[in-house]
């Protein structure tokens, strides 16, 4: 390592190495060299997999990259028939069921996450936890399942029919729910993404929230505060670095879910504002199309994985960063 | 965490005598806001195991367990055994390679490594890696295995164990973390070395956290969809043998049998639902238990 060691942070166990580093400089030190060689290999691979992901699968799909060129992003026209890989729709499809996701999870995860911190009795907040764990073990294909033999018609006859009748010709709102309606469609996955990814991010601002010190609370308790007003001016001040990158992780999350989308999003590439009309985003397509598929399709339905992991590593990594740099600032102050 | 008993109790009564009715309107709806959104987050829990248990409960017999997949999906018939056998198996084979493997990795970051520029670098890339989308795995092991050796179930085992590496590698470098350093330092002092101790102080004294870390990883895997359907092929009849033939597995039945609009194939969806459910339940109610009683040994 080219750094001087004296500059290196002191891990935990330092000063024991140390010792056992000077005790073992005479005979049997192989095992140690060994099994630390071992190990690394092992953390290693994390590098090496990650590595060979990008590779192998640009290389497959480098036949429907050569072919379409940036067309391949840029184009919305996609016929397997016609030799037609543009995949813009489905970058589309994939962005706006996951904003819809956001949307609709990010107020009901941080309300669960301050009300299990900072508002439920003692006795609930344990089985808060425990039930939301429960929501997250539940198998992506178990909630597409439900939500296309169940929850889509539901949705579809209770509440978009309504919602098309009343704001489909009105300025603004029309956008969203004008068009035509129907059980699989945006909407429908935006909200199944919703649920899955709810628990996710509560449980990671959760943690965020548990760090605040208590001395921030008591401090606008002390000055007369309500609940409400600590919560806005000790916890959130203080957590919302975190916060925000639990947001950016579910977002991750969102973006690459696959089963459950393929399911209920309707598999018709288009690009429209209209939120109850049929569409299609990356991981769905993918997973519906490739049994079927050979030749530039398959490839194209490669790349389509090779821009999904292009997104989601952009997405996590700038959700590790925004952490990071909250982090710094707060232990530094 | 603070200690909110004492001082709500307190500091509500207070609120009573001096707060203006502005500010304590506005401190009840926040309130409202918090309870509703747990509501809110509950519904669909209930409706859909609820869902899954009486849907599913009625396609489980001794058949389901013990026939082969029938051949025409839209008549009723046949048993769900060969992708049970298929879901444990292949999850058994991810367990087997991800789980040494991760934990050898934690070894490296938390006892070798430190706050060295490798072990920064190597702990960065696991979180990266339990971001990647799972279909992605399944494409990425499709490029290297199934192209060239065909689809069996070593190929979901090893997509599976993707997945599973990073999340064991994390959890348990948290676990090994939990380790007071005395304890390493007592091994020393005894004439240990650095490997012996690892082996047979650390690791047996973080045993416990690493467990329950390894089954969230297992019941996260055993659930998976995207990473088999390019990797496993559909096979009807039972197969155990992990590199030999195609194999099928719960998720995947549920997967297709939910795409066709026939009643029977649906009701097999629900069973097949409700038995990966059961399965997953198990390993994350076992993690629970596991973690629980790691922490009250800590506690005493």
């Amino acid at each position: 390592m080219v750094a001087p060691l004296t500059d290196e942070p002191k891990s935990p166990t330092g000063r024991s190495e140390d010792m056992a580093s000077a005790m073992s400089s005479g005979r049997g030190g192989r095992g140690d060299t060994v099994f630390r060689a071992v190990a690394a290999g092992a953390g290693l691979l994390v590098l090496v997999v990650l590595a060979l992901i990008a590779v192998s699968t640009t290389r497959e799909a480098w036949p429907a990259f050569q072919e379409e060129g940036i067309g391949f992003l840029t184009s919305t026209s996609w016929d397997p028939a016609a030799g037609e890989f543009g995949a813009l729709a489905f970058i589309y499809g994939t962005v706006l069921v996951s904003i819809i996701a956001l949307v609709l999870s990010v107020p009901v995860s941080l309300g669960i996450a301050l009300y299990a911190n900072e508002a439920a009795p003692k006795r609930l907040r344990k089985p808060i936890v425990y039930v939301l764990d429960l929501l997250a073990a539940i198998p992506s294909v178990v909630y597409g399942l439900w939500g296309v033999l169940v929850l889509a018609a539901v949705l579809n006859d209770q509440v978009y029919v309504r919602f098309n009748d009343w704001f489909g010709s009105w300025p603004v709102l029309g956008w969203f729910f004008g068009g035509s309606t129907g059980p699989r469609s945006f909407m429908t996955a935006g909200i199944i993404l919703a649920i899955m990814i709810t628990p996710i991010i509560t449980s990671l601002s959760r943690e965020v929230i548990a760090t605040v010190p208590s001395a921030q609370r008591e401090a606008a308790y002390g000055m007369g505060a309500t609940r409400w007003e600590m919560i806005r001016a000790s916890v959130l001040p203080w957590a919302r670095g975190g916060i925000v990158g639990s947001v950016m992780l579910g977002l991750g999350r969102a973006m690459g879910e696959t089963i459950a989308v393929a399911l209920v999003i309707g598999s018709f590439p288009q690009i429209t504002t209209h939120l109850f009309e049929q569409g299609d985003a990356l991981a769905a397509v993918v997973a519906n199309q490739f049994g079927e598929s050979s030749g530039t399709h398959r490839a194209a339905l490669v790349g389509m994985g090779v821009v999904l992991f292009l997104l989601t590593i952009l997405v996590n990594v700038s959700a590790r960063a925004i952490v990071g740099h909250f982090d710094r600032r707060s232990k530094g102050a | 965490m603070s200690e909110p008993s004492v001082v709500d109790e307190s500091h509500r009564l207070l609120l009573e005598a001096t707060t203006s009715r502005g500010r304590r309107v506005r401190n009840k709806l926040a309130t409202v806001w918090m309870v509703g959104a747990l509501v809110v987050a509950l519904i669909p829990l209930a409706w859909v195991v609820g869902y899954v248990l009486i849907k599913g409960i009625s396609s489980l017999d001794a058949a389901w367990f013990t026939e082969e997949l029938t051949a025409t999906t839209r008549r009723a018939g046949g048993g769900m055994g060969p992708a049970i056998v298929g879901t444990l198996v292949i999850t058994a084979g991810a367990t087997i390679m991800a789980v040494p493997l991760g934990i050898l990795g934690a070894i490296y970051l938390n006892e070798y490594g430190g706050n060295g520029v490798l072990a920064r670098v190597i702990r960065f890339m696991s979180d990266v890696m339990t971001g990647v989308p799972s279909i992605v795995m399944g494409l990425f092991i499709y490029t290297v295995y199934t192209v060239n050796f065909g689809q069996n179930g070593f190929g979901g085992s090893l997509a599976l164990a993707c997945l599973m590496l990073p999340i064991v590698i994390r959890s348990t470098e948290e676990m090994l973390k939990l380790v007071p350093d005395e304890l390493r330092q007592g091994s020393y002092a005894l004439g240990n070395r650095k490997w012996r101790t690892i082996i047979s102080v650390v690791l047996p004294a973080a045993f416990g956290g690493i467990m329950s870390g390894v089954m969230l990883a297992i019941a996260r895997a055993a659930g998976e969809t995207a990473p088999l359907i390019f990797t496993i092929g559909a096979a009807r009849a039972f197969n155990a043998n992990l590199f030999e033939g195609q194999m099928t597995a719960l998720s995947t039945q549920i997967f297709s049998n939910a795409r066709v609009p026939f009643p029977a194939a649906q009701d097999r969806a629900w069973g097949a639902a409700l038995t990966l459910v059961a399965i997953v339940f198990l390993f994350t109610v076992a993690a629970r238990i596991v973690s629980a009683r790691v922490a009250r040994r800590h506690n005493a």
